[in-house]
């Protein structure tokens, strides 16, 4: 054990995998086990009253997915972490813990659309209101904030949009509200944007997309930055109050800085069951060893992609915050300047039809509803996710009838884009 | 020594050489963050002195507790302030009165004193602020992993196992 930091390669790898303690194996074995003998009943006692650190059962802790929350939070330099069985049900989980019937929160209207659904209608039934800002207008954060306000959220890069937010001027905003910035970093990665050095509070992750990067497995994250004090706030019920789920326990005092985390997974998690599989962990895991090799892939490919298609006679504009000319360049260079990622979009000359022609015409991009994968993935908004909208809600959603997203995968470059090349010439 | 951040080495050296811990704030009530430590200090075969006037003569996880420091009557290898920063001072000179005083003075999170600090260490005893000894050991061992909390080192040296179930070791006791 050495007093040098790890630098982040070195994390990807090793950050929460000791050897097995009991066989020495030394990558992570999959715990596939619903539960975890008891040694007696004092020992069952004080793993059930949270006073020793232990396994009861999957649905809230298991040494497999334990390893991969150690690893991001790591990663992500903040605290504690804890898995879930998607993206969306992290997000669910970090707004169960914060916020109570009544309340609300603001949130980029720049989001995944999955996001934005989740927000818009999902949340209305637990009484939790979302209010709409523009990250454009850092202003608009500002004047949405009202005393029943708990959280501002926004994607650190924006999908599909490629808009890259000011991190630190909406985390002025928050702790002037006195209330957590919950971050999703799924786009960027911590490779790219650590958000937590930037004052978010709470970063969460779809770990489905570039983190497990093969297109294989399910999983989100949340990530505590254990750098909010919800005592001194007082209006978080879960963290700073007397819980009779557990005899009165309260969580912020016995768990210090890990207390967002740990109120997320005995009083969320324990309850509400969207536990990831061990399995799913594990190829997460595994996906995330190769995390910096995979990013400065994705990202030299994706500009080069992108400066290909900008010259393209067939392309009428493309978004990718890489490009010098870019509006969001200059805060890319700020917050991601490793790379910008390796989703953006584009326009295509000839609208819609041109648009359905292009995606029907790939042979190496994959036409589907994800990104994030080794693979390069190809999608026509207008066509596929945002169909059911009229043509000037898909303009609004920045999915009108000529844009086209692609996430662009690790293969050779010249391939991907003599493969749109292709498609292109069929438009 | 600054008290901003503490090498690994330095946590692991105080928490493998110390034995008898006097815990002063102990509380009897089992939800409060001392009593979780005592119970957990005991459980890592620490010999641990519950020190409460409130529960002087009483027992708490079945140890006797004691009202004050000087009526422990046993030397004392660790005393961990469980108490607000303004009673640090007052009980570092309780402890340094012992015979013989103990080698280490921890405060707990959210205990930080300099000057008391500056006391104990004129007089040689090490000092801890600010931290967990619970969550120190846990971390550690590799046991806080389980609850998805990095432990911030890596090593690819295999966890120690203790006697009993789910119960990591540290470096043996000398």
């Amino acid at each position: 054990m050495s007093e040098r930091r790890p630098g982040f390669s070195t994390l990807a790898v090793h950050a929460g995998a000791a050897p097995d303690p009991a066989t020495g194996a030394r990558a992570t074995p999959i715990y596939q086990t619903t539960s975890y003998v008891f040694e007696d009943v004092d020992q069952a006692a004080a793993l059930f009253g949270l006073q020793a650190f232990g396994n009861i059962y999957t649905r809230i802790t298991n040494p497999t997915t334990a390893v991969l929350e150690s690893r991001v939070a790591a990663l992500e330099g903040g605290t504690a972490a804890l898995a879930y069985a998607s993206g969306h049900a992290a997000q669910f989980g970090i707004f169960h813990t914060l916020l109570t019937p009544g309340d609300e929160f603001i949130a980029s209207n720049k989001l995944y659309g999955g996001s934005i659904n989740q927000f818009n209608h999902s949340f209305k039934s637990f009484g939790w209101q979302v209010r709409w800002a523009d990250p454009d207008d850092i202003a608009s954060f500002e004047r949405a904030v009202t005393d029943r306000t708990r959280a501002v959220f926004v994607e650190s890069l924006a999908n599909p949009g490629g808009i890259v937010v000011d991190l630190e001027a909406i985390a002025a905003i928050a702790r002037k509200a006195g209330v957590p910035l919950i971050v999703d970093n799924t786009l960027a990665t911590p490779w790219l944007c650590r958000p937590i050095e930037h004052g978010a509070n709470i970063v969460v992750h779809s770990l489905t997309k570039f983190m497990g990067g093969h297109g294989n497995s399910m999983g989100g994250i949340l990530v505590d930055g254990g750098t909010f004090d919800w005592a001194a706030s007082g209006r978080y019920p879960m963290l700073t109050e007397p819980r009779p789920e557990y005899q009165g326990i309260v969580l912020n005092e016995t768990f210090g800085n890990f207390a967002f985390a740990i109120a997320a997974r005995v009083l969320g998690l324990r309850d509400l069951g969207a536990a990831i599989s061990p399995f799913n962990a594990f190829m997460i895991l595994t996906g995330i060893e190769t995390l910096p090799l995979r990013m400065e892939r994705h990202c030299a490919n994706a500009l080069a992609v992108a400066r290909h298609l900008k010259a393209h006679g067939k392309v009428e504009w493309v978004r990718y915050a890489g490009l010098d000319d870019d509006p969001c360049h200059a805060v890319q260079q700020k917050y991601l300047p490793k790379g910008a990622g390796a989703v953006f979009t584009f326009g295509v000359r000839g609208g819609y039809e041109a648009g359905v022609k292009l995606v029907s015409n790939v042979e190496l991009f994959s036409h589907l509803a994800n990104i994030g994968d080794t693979r390069s993935l190809i999608i026509h908004p207008a066509s596929t996710t945002h169909r059911q909208l009229t043509d000037e809600q898909k303009r609004a959603a920045g999915a009108g009838p000529e844009v086209v997203r692609l996430s662009v995968g690790i293969e050779d470059v010249d391939d991907i884009i003599a493969d749109l090349d292709r498609g292109l010439a069929q438009v | 020594m600054s008290h901003d951040r503490y090498d690994d080495a330095y946590i692991l050296s105080i928490l493998g050489s110390v034995r008898t811990i006097a815990i002063v704030g102990a509380s009897a009530n089992s939800v409060r963050p001392s009593f979780f430590v005592l119970k957990y200090l005991l459980s890592k075969g620490y010999d641990v002195i519950p020190v409460n006037p409130g529960q002087a003569g009483r027992q708490i996880c079945g140890v006797p507790a004691v009202g004050s420091l000087k009526d422990i009557g046993r030397p004392v290898d660790m005393v961990d302030i469980f108490r607000g920063w303004r009673d640090a001072e007052k009980i570092v000179d309780q402890a340094l009165a012992l015979d013989p005083p103990p080698k280490v003075i921890w405060m707990q999170i959210g205990v930080r004193n300099d000057t008391a600090a500056a006391k104990a260490e004129a007089a040689g005893v090490r000092v801890v602020m600010n931290r967990c000894p619970k969550i120190e050991y846990a971390r550690l061992a590799g046991e806080i992993g389980w609850a998805g909390v990095q432990s911030g080192f890596v090593s690819s040296r295999r966890p120690r196992l203790a006697a009993g179930f789910q119960r990591f070791g540290i470096l043996p006791r000398g």
